[in-house]
């Protein structure tokens, strides 16, 4: 079995997987640089059976993706899965639509009607950018005070995606949230990410540690990935005194952390599933 | 050899070092890409987009 994989760095993930494919017998892979590529559009000179996205821009994943699924081979994680989930408001939409429980969001375009959205959301709330990773941008806004001076900065000195206002409540998770990883239909492992910071991204200092994965857990986070179209994905899981409520759904999963954490071999699993795909 | 393009200094790849591989400077510190057997380059900038 031929299998591409797309990346721009290297990360210690992008490692560990291409460590994995070269375990398998018959299967080789190869790796493409998205700052080489030239695709020509007429004609597909790609001879893969399945192609994993790893690349640390979201704007090349989703291009290259899409070309690879239009030339016909199978791709991980999918378009769909990667335009919904590099977009906050697609994934909460997703999620929503799915019935599944999530933080109460709004979203405006101006930055008059977003802090009329923050009043009726009440304070704190969050506003994030729609497209964004690693706790990038995202202010906690505890009053409005707070929110009037966001949202001039971001007007004056936002790039033209800040003008899309995506608002959240505030979760108060004490101290943690959940990052669960699906591969297909299983939830495989989740770890704890405790932070003094409100903010518990592992990238911005987050600490992990297991977490057992009920059913509750397997439920929700496999429904969660079903609403984006499935695959291999890494799901923001809040606690909540109602019960699990999705934040958001990550479609190039970091799992670096996770691995010693949750005793589970995950660029494994995901090998399994990428090389399932290319036998289809 | 391969030469840090920040710092100057001199040092040797480990074996399986793969081609876009981020490495740290042991001298300096910088963040550096592999781009050969023996050659390192300064890792591309954070941008807007990237993340997980
Ligand atoms: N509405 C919220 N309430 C409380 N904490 C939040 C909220 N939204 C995000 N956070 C914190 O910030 C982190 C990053 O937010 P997230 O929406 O996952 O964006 P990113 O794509 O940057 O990871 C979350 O893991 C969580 O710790
Ligand atoms: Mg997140
Ligand atoms: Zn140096």
């Amino acid at each position: 079995m031929r299998v591409g994989l797309i990346h721009s760095i290297i990360r210690k993930e992008e490692k560990l997987l291409l460590d994995e494919f070269r375990s398998r017998p018959g299967v080789e892979v190869a790796t493409i640089d998205d700052r080489e590529i030239v695709f020509n559009l007429h004609k597909n000179n790609y001879s893969f059976d399945v192609v994993i996205e790893r690349c640390v821009n979201h704007s090349r994943a989703v291009h290259a993706i899409k070309v690879f699924e239009d030339f016909g081979i199978p791709t991980v994680n999918t378009y769909q899965v990667a335009k919904i989930c590099g977009s906050k408001f697609l994934t909460t939409q997703a999620i929503i639509k799915a019935g599944i429980r999530t933080p109460r969001c709004y979203l405006a375009f101006t930055p008059e009607s977003a802090l009329a959205a923050m009043d009726e959301l009440g304070y704190p709330c969050v506003i994030k950018p729609n497209t964004g990773s690693w706790g990038r941008l995202l202010s906690k806004i505890n009053d409005r005070d707070a929110a009037e001076a966001i949202l001039e900065h971001k007007e004056v000195l936002g790039s033209y995606h800040h003008s899309i206002f995506y608002i959240q409540e505030y979760m108060e998770k004490r101290g943690k949230d959940i990052r669960s990883f699906v591969v297909g239909a299983n939830c495989i492992c989740a770890i704890y990410r405790h932070s003094e910071h409100w903010i518990t991204n592992t990238a911005r200092g987050g600490r992990a540690s297991n977490c057992p994965v009920t059913g509750e857990l397997h439920d929700i986070s496999v429904r969660a990935a079903q609403a984006v179209g499935g695959g291999v994905v890494a799901i923001d899981v809040f606690e909540t005194p109602e019960g699990l409520s999705i934040n958001e759904v990550n479609y190039t999963m970091e799992f670096r952390n996770s691995i010693d954490t949750t005793g589970v071999n995950i660029p494994a699993k995901v090998v399994d599933y990428v090389l399932k795909v290319g036998k289809r | 050899m391969a030469e840090c393009p920040v710092c100057g200094a001199e040092f040797k790849l480990v074996d399986g070092a793969e081609k876009g591989e981020i490495i740290t400077c042991n001298d300096c510190g910088s963040e550096l890409e592999v781009t050969g057997k023996d050659s390192v380059q300064e890792a591309p900038q954070e941008e807007e987009d990237w993340g997980e």
